[in-house]
C-alpha cells in the first residue's frame, strides 16, 4: 500500500522536476567529503557498522542506477530489481567451486544484466507511464519465475558463492574480497565511480538530451532526436549498474535466491530514490541511508520487542509520513524547513 | 468551387522555383472516417502558404502527416526533391522540417538558452562524447543565441522558460524550431492566444523568415492570414475546396458559404 502512493506520486513529480544539470550546494566538495568520511570510517567503527556501511552503499549504487532512468530520463521502472539479481546470480554462477578474478566478474555480470536490458528495452521502450511501470514489472517477474523454476540457479533456495573473488597480478594477491576491509574499499570504490560517471554522463550532450526526453519527448522529436536510442541506452547503462550492485551484494552476502529478482527488490529501491528525493543523485544516496538504516531500525527486535516482525507495516507508514511532510524527498529539507521558517514570518508579522 | 479548382489546376509560370515541401494525394482515415481526404499542397521557398479551416477541418491531421507524426492512409509527401512518405519525424526533422506545435510544447524548467541550445544539439548530438559539457557546447550555444535574436528574445536568454509571458513562449517555440536550421517550418497556430502587440511581433518575425523559410502556416487569425499570407488553401471536412492567392480567396463564393461568412 505504501508503495502503490507512492508510486503514483512519484510518477506525477517526475515531469515537473528541477533541472537535473543544476548545481546542488556546495558542488562536488559535499560528495567528495562524504566518500573521505567513509574511507576513515573503518578506523572507528565496529565490524557489524562496517557491514552495515557496505550494504548501504551496495544500494546507494543500485538506487543510483535507477536515478538515471526515473530521474534523468523519466522512466519508472518497478522492475529493476531483475538486473541487481541477474548481476548477482551471473556472479555466483561465474565463480563456480574455486571462485574467480574480480576483473572477469565485473564485465560478466554488467554485461549478463546489460544484455537482458537490451532485450527488454527494445521491446518495452515505445510504451509510456503506466504501462512502461507494467511491462518492466512483467519482464522482471519472467526473470524472477525463471530463476525460482530451474534447477541450474538452485531454485527457490538460491545458491552458495563458495569463494569469494579476488583480485591478482601473477602469483601476487591483491585484492581478496573475502575479508571484510577489501570489501568495504572495493564496495566504497565503486560507489564513487558510479556517482562520478552518472554525474559525468548527465552533463553531457547525452545527459541533456535524455532530460529533454522526460521533460517532453515529442518536442525532442519534433527537434530530430530519435528518442529511442537514447532511452535504451540509459536502460542499458543503468541495468549494466544495476548489475554491478548485484554483483557487491552477492560477494557480500556470500549467497543468492530469487528474491534479490522480486518486485519488492525493485519497489524497495525505487521508494529509497522517493524517499531521498528524485532528480538527485545525492537524494538517492540519502534515500538507500536512510531507507536501509530506518529497515534495520524496525528489524530489531532488542529495540521494539515483538513489534520488529511487523517491520513492513512501521516501514510503510514512516514512509508514508516523511513523504507527507518531505515532498521533495529528505534532499529537499533545508528548502522544505526555510519555506516553514518563512510562512511562520509571514504569518506572525501581518 | 469548380472555377477555383480549374484555375488552381492551371500550369504555373515557369520562372516560379520548385517547390520545396509537396503533398500529393494526401489522406488521412481514422475508424473509417476520412480526415484528411485527398489533400494536395506545395510550400516553396519564399513564400508562406497559410491553411485555413474550420475546427475539425483536418489542418492539424494535414500538418501531422507532412511532419511525420502521423502516417498517411494514402499519397506522398515529398521534401526537397526526396519521397519522405515513410521517413519518421526525427529524420524529416533533421533534413530541415521544422514545426511549431498549437499547444506551448517548450522545455518549460529549462533556461530559455537551453531550450535552443537543447533543439540546435540536434542536427550534431555526438552523445557518445559524455567527457564533453552540454554547458560548453560553444556551437549549440552559438546557434541558440542566434535563434533567440533572430526571434526577438536575446534579453530572456537566462530565464527560466515557464517564467516568460505567453507571447514570449510563442517567440521562444519558433526560436527552437529556427535553432534546428530549417529550410521548411510548419506553424500550427502560431498567433493562438496572443494579444494585439505580440501579433503583431510574430507577424513581423514570420515575414523576416519568409525569404529564406517555405513557410505553412495553420493560423485562424483571418486578419492576420490575409496580411501575410501568398497563398491560401482553405480545408472543410478534410477536403481542399479552394486553394489561391488571397484576393481570390476572399471573393470566392463557395470559400464564402463554407467557411469565411458574408459578413466577413
Amino acid at each position: 500500500m505504501a508503495s502503490d502512493a507512492a508510486l503514483v506520486d512519484a510518477h506525477a513529480e517526475v515531469g515537473a522536476l528541477p533541472d537535473i544539470g543544476r548545481r546542488e550546494a556546495g558542488g562536488w566538495l559535499v560528495p567528495a567529503a562524504a566518500a573521505v568520511a567513509l574511507a576513515a570510517l573503518p578506523l572507528v567503527v565496529s565490524p557489524y557498522a562496517q557491514d552495515l556501511i557496505v550494504r548501504i552503499a551496495i544500494y546507494a549504487i543500485f538506487a543510483l542506477s535507477l536515478e538515471l532512468l526515473v530521474g534523468a530520463t523519466g522512466l519508472v521502472s518497478l522492475g529493476h530489481a531483475a538486473f541487481l539479481g541477474i548481476g548477482a546470480y551471473v556472479t555466483v554462477l561465474a565463480s563456480g567451486d574455486s571462485g574467480a578474478s574480480l576483473a572477469l566478474l565485473v564485465p560478466l555480470a554488467m554485461g549478463g544484466a546489460a544484455a537482458y536490458a537490451i532485450v527488454v528495452g527494445a521491446l518495452i521502450l515505445r510504451t509510456r507511464g503506466v504501462y512502461f511501470i507494467m511491462v518492466t514489472l512483467a519482464f522482471a517477474q519472467m526473470a524472477y519465475f525463471v530463476v525460482h523454476d530451474t534447477k541450474a540457479g538452485g531454485g527457490s533456495d538460491g545458491i552458495f558463492l563458495y569463494a569469494k573473488p579476488t583480485l591478482a597480478i601473477g602469483a601476487q594477491t591483491l585484492l581478496d574480497l573475502g575479508q571484510r576491509l577489501p570489501l568495504y574499499y572495493t564496495v566504497l570504490v565503486m560507489l564513487v565511480l558510479t556517482y562520478a560517471f552518472i554525474a559525468l554522463l548527465l552533463g553531457s550532450r547525452f545527459g541533456h538530451a535524455l532530460a529533454g526526453i522526460r521533460v517532453n519527448e515529442q518536442r525532442m522529436r519534433a527537434a530530430g532526436f530519435s528518442t529511442t536510442p537514447y532511452k535504451l541506452a540509459a536502460f542499458v547503462v543503468a541495468g549494466a549498474l544495476a548489475g554491478l550492485a548485484g554483483l557487491l551484494l552477492a560477494v557480500k552476502d556470500g549467497a543468492v535466491n530469487p528474491e534479490l529478482l522480486s518486485w519488492h527488490e525493485s519497489g524497495a529501491v525505487l521508494l529509497m530514490l522517493i524517499f531521498g528525493g528524485i532528480g538527485s543523485l545525492r537524494g538517492a544516496v540519502l534515500g538507500a541511508v536512510a531507507f536501509t538504516l530506518l529497515k534495520e531500525l524496525f528489524q530489531s527486535e532488542a529495540l521494539l520487542g515483538s513489534l520488529a516482525s511487523h517491520w513492513q507495516l512501521t516501514l510503510g507508514l514512516t514512509i508514508i509520513a516523511f513523504v507527507a511532510a518531505l515532498p521533495r524527498g529528505l534532499i529537499g529539507l533545508g528548502a522544505r524547513v526555510r519555506d516553514l521558517a518563512r510562512g511562520r514570518a509571514a504569518g506572525a508579522s501581518p | 468551387m469548380s472555377a477555383v479548382l480549374a484555375e488552381a489546376a492551371e500550369p504555373r509560370d515557369a520562372t516560379a522555383p520548385a517547390a520545396l515541401l509537396e503533398a500529393i494525394g494526401l489522406g488521412r482515415r481514422f475508424r473509417g472516417l476520412a480526415a484528411v481526404d485527398n489533400v494536395s499542397i506545395d510550400v516553396r521557398v519564399g513564400e508562406v502558404h497559410a491553411v485555413i479551416g474550420t475546427n475539425g477541418a483536418g489542418k492539424s491531421t494535414l500538418i501531422n502527416m507532412l511532419s511525420g507524426e502521423l502516417a498517411p492512409s494514402a499519397g506522398t509527401v515529398r521534401f526537397g526533391g526526396d519521397d519522405v512518405t515513410r521517413w519518421s519525424q526525427p529524420r524529416r526533422a533533421r533534413s530541415g522540417l521544422g514545426r511549431s506545435y498549437q499547444r506551448t510544447t517548450i522545455f518549460a524548467e529549462f533556461s530559455v538558452l537551453e531550450n535552443c541550445r537543447l533543439t540546435a544539439q540536434a542536427s550534431e548530438p555526438r552523445p557518445w562524447r559524455i567527457w564533453e559539457r552540454a554547458a560548453n557546447d560553444a556551437r549549440g550555444i552559438a546557434v541558440a543565441t542566434r535563434a533567440l535574436a533572430a526571434a526577438g528574445l536575446d534579453g530572456d536568454a537566462g530565464r527560466i522558460a515557464s517564467t516568460l509571458s505567453h507571447g514570449a513562449k510563442r517567440q521562444l517555440e519558433i526560436a527552437m524550431c529556427l535553432a534546428t536550421a530549417p529550410r521548411a517550418l510548419l506553424l500550427d497556430e502560431p498567433l493562438a492566444g496572443m494579444g494585439a502587440e505580440e501579433t503583431g511581433r510574430m507577424l513581423a518575425l514570420l515575414a523576416s523568415l519568409k525569404p529564406t523559410h517555405a513557410i505553412l502556416l495553420v493560423e485562424h487569425d483571418m486578419d492576420a492570414v490575409f496580411k501575410v499570407a501568398d497563398r491560401i488553401t482553405v480545408m472543410v471536412n478534410g477536403q481542399v475546396i479552394a486553394s489561391d492567392v488571397p484576393e481570390r480567396i476572399r471573393n470566392d463564393v463557395a470559400v464564402r458559404e463554407a467557411y469565411l461568412g458574408d459578413g466577413h
